[in-house]
């Protein structure tokens, strides 16, 4: 399994660089879904075959169907695209990546030195996740509805149409 | 399933997902591009509570996953709600055009 | 009777609340209605708590009326109480009768001003607050009385407020006055934190119990009730307010110009006799002070040309004479000049408001001259006061009061023959002055025209004090001409009898002899000067020393101009150059920092989403820094 292990994260940062660098904004959602199926294979060697499952299935179906969906109302052009390669100079690339830089030695560093090293695995089903969530986690499950219902909400709002908005575009 | 995998590489993995998240959204003007970036970092966050949850074989780490993906649903969809009325108000996806909260 | 003892502050302080919260809808009856019957019914009640303190005397001579507990903290608790015995008896009649003599004066004349509600408004705070003052049974309610006669003077001198000039005064009296009240308001911490009460007759009790004579403490407590004393009394080196007080109405320049405030001081000193007696040094320097004041003080009121400032320096002058009995342990002496001096001098006071009021406001008195057959009943009180100031032998009550304080300032062990040659050239003085002023003003050719007559509500008041001037001195008879003893006697009860050294009392005769005949001398030389027109006077002044010496005693011995040097200019330099407060730099400084920062976080403050997240993502890195690494 360790094969499949480091083979799926190496997947799974390639896809990501690409999502980070590319120009076109459909090229990114694609990789992005590279990422997320190969993290899903990743959760899968984990023991975690529920959420591996839930990462295809919402994460990289209904959340990037959003996103497709979103792109597609935007409507923008190629011209689009190469104005976008103009923004991304160099320049702009070399202080955020100083800073990913040193954020992420700092965090291998924690993680080297901590030295967890390899866990007991077993594979922790659906069953127990699902008793673990309506029992343990109930309200956390009540407070999540009620974040959906605000963003849902929120979202109903802010797509809506504000009449002197539409009379300018009528 | 056995338990052959290192956890630090998968604690490591989830620490470059996440980093490469952030360097999205410090180094792109695009505000699609930021949004696929926070989905990053919001994954690479719920890869490293799931590995946790593994190494004590325990189920929370699975719940905060959960949890994760219905914040990560709810920031989507307020996210790009915003986005769009942003790009009907600005004609441009650029973030650095949205500055009139300018000090 | 005395259960009313109560009543004699409180019905002044009554009419004021009532004038001053309804003196805009009372008519000018109403106003003096209440004004001077306030003081009249005080005054009435103050004979009847006489009479029954005299009739018949209470156990110990002194009656206590417990008001109420003013405060209590930790172990303080001042009382508001009043303390009647012969000294604050006397003190009281003369204020409550003196008072109301002058209001009913001020009513008529008075009437055509713009402020007659205010005027007596202050003017029945004043008594109320001047008795608290003479009633206080202890030091704190004396302190509150002292204060208000304080405010009331300023208030009162500056009563024609339009007048920049008059607001200067009344500053200029409040600030001076101020430097002596702090002396006594920590001679007031000082008996406090050392005797632990402030009531006087147990402060005075327990300050021969625990302080020997001449410590240091009795010195220092001493010293500075005296400080206290200078300032209200107008002595040196305080003096300098009292003569530009006359800014204010002639009526507010008798009752406390002259007859009742500036008398506190002695009546502090007296009250406090027990204190100063501990502290022989400073009773000495009370009779050098009250020495030097006389002769300075008279020799000053010799060149002045306004008649109210005669009279001020007239008043330092015999206020001097007051110190220098208390100085050699005359007390009772003291207090009956007071009481000689507080009916002749609001007499000269209250008759040279009429002459000014006759003459359109004029205070000169080189202009004015021949009005004694103009006002003649003015003329003729004016006269009795005048020789009552200048001691005319055997008629007036000024003679045997002045003649009791030299005597003393002879005979007492404390005196000296210094200070008693001291009294005596101030009594020359005294009567020279007097005359000078009167020959000039009711004497010579009419300069001007007499524009309005004194009617009988203002010559009434005058005629008593008249008659008192002349009748209240046969209360006191030396041991020569009947040897009367009313006063001091009356006064044993609450002062020390005056000791006489062995010797000295047989003097007593030829001292007098000797007093009238110099009293008697001033008059003739201001006869000689001023009514014969003899022109050694104005030859004398024509030199450059006599010119130099009368530039100088005008100018009140240069004080003035000495204080504006010492301390007026370099306190207004300080200020000016303290214009921008240098304490206030600290906040300036404060807000120019804030400033400062608010522009340079505002920078980061650029809208810019990624600029935040790059800062949450910094922050994330030195935290995770710290942990780590620290």
């Amino acid at each position: 399994m360790n094969a499949v292990f480091y083979l799926s994260a190496f997947v799974a940062v390639i896809a990501t660089i690409m999502v980070i660098t590319r120009v076109n904004a459909v090229h990114a959602l694609l990789y992005f879904i590279v990422s997320l199926l190969s993290v899903a294979v990743i959760f899968f060697v984990l023991g975690a075959p529920f959420i591996a499952a839930l990462e295809v299935i919402i994460y990289a179906g209904a959340i990037m169907v959003l996103f497709v969906f979103v792109i597609m109302l935007l409507n923008i052009g190629s011209e689009a695209a190469e104005k976008e390669k103009q923004l991304l100079s160099p320049q702009a690339w070399t202080g955020p990546a100083s800073l990913a830089a040193v954020l992420l030695g700092e965090l291998i560093y924690v993680l080297v030195k901590g030295g967890s090293g390899a866990g007991g695995i077993g594979i922790i089903g659906p069953r127990q996740v699902g008793v673990s969530l309506l029992t343990k986690y109930v309200i956390g499950v009540e407070l999540a509805s009620m974040l959906l219902l605000a963003g849902l909400v929120g979202a109903y709002h802010l797509g809506r149409r504000y009449r002197k908005e539409r009379r300018r575009t009528a | 399933m056995t338990a052959s995998v290192n956890l630090d590489h998968a604690l490591i993995l989830a620490a470059a997902l996440f980093t490469l998240g952030l360097l999205g959204v410090l180094a792109r003007r695009n505000i699609i591009f930021i949004l696929l970036s926070i989905e990053v970092m919001l994954n690479a966050a719920g890869l490293a509570f799931v590995v946790a949850g593994a190494k004590w074989g325990e189920t929370d780490g699975q719940v905060m996953f959960i949890f994760i993906l219905a914040m990560a649903a709810a920031e989507v969809s307020v996210g790009l709600a915003l986005m769009l009325r942003m790009y009907h108000m600005l004609k441009t996806l650029d973030a650095d055009a949205a500055g009139s909260m300018k000090g | 009777m005395l259960e009313f003892l109560w009543l004699i502050p409180a019905l002044p302080f009554a009419g004021s609340l009532v004038l001053a919260f309804a003196g805009r809808r009372l008519s000018r009856g109403g106003i003096a209605a209440f004004g001077v019957g306030s003081v009249g019914l005080s005054c009435i009640t103050a004979f009847a708590v006489a009479a029954g303190f005299i009739g018949q005397a209470p156990p110990g001579h002194f009656y206590v009326q417990r008001l109420w507990a003013w405060l209590s903290v930790g172990g303080f608790t001042p009382e508001i109480s009043l303390y009647l015995d012969a000294l604050s008896l006397v003190m009281m009649l003369v204020v409550t009768f003196v008072g109301f003599l002058i209001h009913l004066y001020s009513s008529e004349f008075m009437i055509e001003e713009e402020g007659y509600g205010r005027f007596f408004a202050y003017m029945n705070l004043f008594v109320g607050s001047m008795l608290t003052l003479v009633l206080a049974d202890n030091l704190l309610l004396l302190y509150l009385g002292w204060e208000g006669v304080g405010l009331c003077s300023y208030l009162l001198i500056g009563f024609w407020y339009k007048d920049p000039a008059n607001g200067l005064a009344a500053r200029k009296a409040f600030v001076v006055t101020r430097v002596g009240d702090t002396a006594m308001s920590i001679g007031l911490f000082l008996l406090f934190t050392n005797l632990g009460t402030l009531q006087i007759q147990e402060l005075m009790r327990l300050a021969t119990e625990r302080w020997a004579v001449g410590s240091g403490l009795a010195v220092a407590a001493a010293a500075l009730l005296l400080g206290g004393a200078l300032g209200k009394s107008a002595q040196l080196p305080l003096q300098t307010w009292l003569p530009d007080a006359m800014a204010g109405p002639s009526p507010v320049s008798a009752l406390i110009h002259a007859a009742t405030m500036v008398t506190a001081g002695v009546y502090l000193i007296a009250r406090t006799h027990v204190i100063f007696s501990l502290a022989p040094v400073v009773q000495e320097a009370v009779a050098v002070i009250g020495a030097l004041t006389l002769l300075l003080a008279g020799f000053s009121a010799l060149t002045q040309t306004d008649i109210k400032r005669v009279l001020a320096y007239s008043t330092i002058s015999q206020i001097g004479y007051m110190f220098l009995a208390l100085g050699v342990g005359a007390w009772s002496a003291a207090i009956f000049h007071f009481m000689t001096h507080a009916f002749f001098k609001a007499l000269l006071f209250l008759g040279a408001g009429i002459v000014i009021n006759a003459l359109h406001d004029e205070h000169n008195m080189f202009k004015m001259g021949g009005l004694r057959s103009q006002v003649p009943v003015t003329f003729w009180t004016f006269l009795v006061g005048a020789s009552s100031l200048s001691a005319l032998p055997f008629v007036t009550a000024g003679f045997y009061s002045k003649d009791l304080i030299l005597f003393e300032t002879w005979a007492s062990p404390a005196g000296s023959r210094w200070l008693w040659a001291a009294g005596l050239l101030g009594a020359f003085l005294t009567s020279l002055y007097t005359f000078r002023m009167v020959f000039v003003t009711f004497y010579g050719d009419a300069k001007m025209q007499v524009s309005r007559k004194p009617g009988a509500i203002m010559t009434v008041p005058v005629v008593i004090l008249a008659v008192l001037s002349v009748l209240a001195g046969f209360l006191e008879l030396p041991s020569s001409l009947g040897n009367v003893r009313i006063i001091t006697s009356f006064l044993g009860s609450a002062l020390p009898s005056e000791t006489v050294s062995p010797g000295a009392a047989g003097a007593g005769t030829a001292l007098m002899i000797v007093a009238s005949a110099v009293s008697l001398a001033g008059i003739f030389a201001a006869y000689l000067l001023f009514f014969k027109k003899n022109l050694a006077a104005d030859r004398l002044a024509g030199f450059v020393p006599g010119r130099m010496l009368h530039r100088l005693w005008f100018s009140g011995w240069g004080f003035d101009w000495l204080y504006d040097l010492l301390f007026v200019r370099p306190f207004f330099w300080f200020a000016r150059s303290n214009k921008d407060d240098f304490s206030d730099l600290v906040y300036l400084g404060m807000i120019w920092l804030t400033g400062r920062f608010n522009n340079m976080l505002s920078v980061s403050q650029n809208g810019k989403v990624r600029f935040y997240a790059a800062g949450i993502a910094f922050g994330a890195v030195v935290v995770i820094a710290i942990a780590v690494f620290l």
